[in-house]
């Protein structure tokens, strides 16, 4: 597995996990999680803060003081317009062009707005955006995106916090299959080490998790749990997983059995 | 009277405010927090914060880094 990094809009990364730094217990919990998840790039927001409280600034300390590259989303907006702005304001903030594309389509399933994101995603990227948008599993809508100039998809394996896995994994497959050569990382739903594993094995090329770590008994233990699990499925990608059978076959050789079946052989 | 809603709150000026002095009080409040800012949803950039005096009904949004996924 040497020399199998991760490549982003031409930065390269040891790590496979994305993680989320929301639903902590507490900054300290969060960068227990980043290192024992042996993470390279961590998702952030933006919101209005009473300055009354502090919560975010001791985050944000805190996440400055880990080092590791920024991905900061649109999470929230429900129009191109709130997303553009906001990914303005990140952009600025953050002194980083990489934007995690969120546009959200419906409030019960929070789920990309298909036609939004490709809108959000072209004007991002004639701005200078290196945009990484959060995406449905639809082959053809990530073809769009990729036709105004993503590099990078993102489709969801299930919905926002749900912990379900991979809902859909003929769309899965089929957009590993047709866009072999584009990073596709699996975001969001991912509730298990099992599950990332899986996505891992079916050739997807990184996890963005969040919930799944974050709200464990102990997160820095489950995002340790996950990186195994990741590497072990990625290894398992590039070794080449064996082909399902129907029916049984021995695996021990079945010429030159010593003395059972000789009944047969007599016949 | 001006009227701006500041993060979704009215507030009342008697005339109409700088940008520069209504963010001299977010940062006189919270000194080391970083933010950006948008006037009726749209994007503004530091470099204009000097020159922007905001109208009545203006909606000043200012965010800042939270934790996300």
């Amino acid at each position: 597995m040497s020399g199998d990094s991760l490549t982003l809009y031409g930065e390269s990364f040891n790590s496979r996990l994305l993680l989320g730094t929301a639903l902590y217990p507490s900054p300290q919990t969060m960068l227990d999680a980043i290192n024992a998840g042996r993470c390279d790039i961590v998702t952030l927001g933006l919101r209005r803060q009473s300055p009354k409280t502090r919560d975010g600034a001791q985050i944000w300390q805190a996440i400055q003081n880990t080092g590791r590259k920024l991905l900061p989303n649109t999470a929230g907006c429900k129009t191109v317009k709130e997303a553009v702005n906001l990914a303005e304001m990140s952009r600025e903030i953050f002194a980083t062009a990489w934007i995690k594309l969120e546009v959200i389509g419906d409030d019960y399933n929070l789920q990309p707005d298909p036609f939004g994101l490709v809108e959000a995603a072209a004007e991002l990227i004639k701005r200078g955006f290196k945009v990484l948008p959060y995406c449905t599993d639809d082959l053809v809508l990530c073809q769009k995106l990729l036709s105004v100039g993503c590099e990078v998809l993102m489709p969801w394996g299930s919905p926002i916090g749900t912990g379900q896995g991979l809902l859909n994994k003929y769309n899965l497959r089929t957009l590993r299959e047709r866009l072999p050569q584009v990073p596709l990382i699996v975001d969001a739903g991912i509730g298990a080490p099992s599950q990332a594993c899986e996505a891992m094995e079916m050739g997807f090329d990184g996890i963005l998790l969040n919930t799944a770590v974050a709200k464990a008994q102990q997160p820095a233990l489950m995002a340790e749990a996950f990186a195994d699990a990741i590497r072990a499925g990625r290894a398992a990608f590039l070794a080449g997983l064996m082909q399902k059978r129907q029916t049984a076959s021995p695996s021990t050789p079945v010429i030159g059995q010593p003395f059972w079946h000789q009944h047969q052989n007599q016949q | 009277m001006v009227t701006i809603s500041i993060n979704d709150e009215l507030q009342q000026f008697p005339a109409r405010p700088a940008l520069r002095e209504l963010l001299q009080n977010f940062r006189a409040m919270s000194p080391d927090t970083a933010f950006a800012v948008a006037v009726n949803g749209e994007f503004v950039p530091r470099a204009q914060y000097e020159a922007l005096v905001l109208a009545d009904g203006d909606a000043l949004d200012i965010v800042s880094p939270v934790g996300g996924g």
